[in-house]
């Protein structure tokens, strides 16, 4: 049996196989999903924000993809996983609200999407697939057998990336 | 700055919840208006969440809902979002148009639209209500309507306060006309600069 395991928003979680690892209703957040394909040992990270920078108390690590994104690799290390073979998928990062005439901050999903790209090559580990962008939010879970991320949407049914 | 609202104490709190019974009143009024009819108001609940309980707190997180978001411009800028699940959302249709008896939970163009002034008129009634209580001139801008799952939503909101701290505040209203229950939240999220402008004059920070 697989063990079903959430992963709330501004949380990370890593864990051994056999697992799914699941978040619920991504909007511009971005799901991180990582996987080490040897021992099977998978990682999701729920990130709100792109950089703990911009935030002068960093109390939650899990809330900043720059912060996230390292220590979700640093617990998949500590549970066995190769470092060097950890591939990772995207997903989430919508704009859910079409403004044309407001500032920045309502673009955070597309902000949200190139800071994990950008933490994700400084660490050297590939994106093998994304789902990212649009306006719809998105259900990801994270399967331990093989990597595969499924992604529910609303309107655009269920997709396997 | 930081906020952290799991150190409001009782007397902040309550000024919170005030802004928000003041706020959703005069929206529930306006809305009363618009469609004729008598609308009973619950006394708004004042919400404090961390953002990993988000997903947990909605009965159904993949759940499709209304959200409405307004830009807030002038003394304060910022958004003020009004959600409430697709239901609910059915029932003020059906009350504005008057004479449907619809339980579809998709909306055609036209109820799109009467949605979006639906949340024009109780977004910016509640809005008022703020502008008064602290005398600060804001604007808003045109509505904008998106049906997605909640948790999606709420992302928007709990992004906003997440550059604030480690917590979302909102204000959950529940109002009745006859058997009719609607249920709706709104979350006021000024930005940044505006916060502490905003509760300063409020006198929930010194």
């Amino acid at each position: 049996m697989h063990e079903n395991i959430k992963v709330g928003m501004a949380d990370y979680k890593a864990t051994g196989h056999p697992s799914i690892l699941v978040t619920l209703g991504l909007g511009s957040c971005v799901g991180i999903a990582l996987y080490e394909p040897s021992t099977k040992i998978i990682g999701l990270a729920h990130i709100m924000l792109p950089t703990s920078k911009i935030s002068k108390a960093v109390v939650n690590e899990a809330k900043f993809a720059d912060t996230a994104i390292v220590r979700l690799v640093e617990d998949m290390v500590k549970l066995g996983a190769n470092r060097r073979t950890i591939k990772a998928k995207l997903a989430g990062g919508a704009q859910m609200f079409n403004f044309t005439d407001f500032n920045d901050n309502i673009r955070i999903g597309l902000r949200n999407i190139e800071a994990s790209r950008d933490v994700l090559a400084q660490l050297d580990i590939p994106i093998v697939s994304e789902d990212v962008g649009g306006n719809h939010g998105r259900t990801i879970e994270l399967y331990s057998d093989d990597g595969r991320l499924l992604i529910k949407t609303v309107g655009f049914g269920i997709n396997y990336i | 700055m930081t906020i952290n609202f799991n150190e409001l104490n009782n007397l902040q709190l309550d000024v919170l919840r005030e802004i928000g019974n003041i706020g959703a009143g005069n929206a529930v009024s306006a809305l009363a208006k618009m469609i004729n009819r008598r609308i009973d108001m619950s006394v708004p609940k004042v919400k404090i969440l961390e953002f990993n309980e988000i997903p947990e707190m909605l009965n159904a997180p993949e759940e499709p809902v209304v959200g409405i978001l307004l830009g807030m411009t002038g003394d304060i800028t910022g958004h003020i979002l009004f959600m409430l699940d697709r239901k609910s959302a059915r029932l003020l249709v059906n009350m504005l148009f008057g004479f449907k008896e619809s339980t579809s939970e998709e909306f055609d163009e036209l109820e799109m639209s009467a949605i979006k002034e639906l949340g024009n008129i109780m977004t910016g009634s509640y809005v008022a209500a703020l502008s008064m209580l602290t005398n600060f001139k804001i604007l808003c801008s045109v509505p904008n309507v998106a049906i997605d799952m909640a948790s999606a939503i709420l992302s928007v909101p709990a992004i906003e306060f997440g550059m604030l701290g480690e917590t979302v505040l909102y204000i959950a209203a529940e109002f009745n006309e006859g058997d009719n229950k609607v249920i709706g939240d709104f979350f006021l999220i000024p930005d940044i600069d505006s916060y502490e402008t905003l509760l300063k004059t409020l006198g929930v920070i010194i």
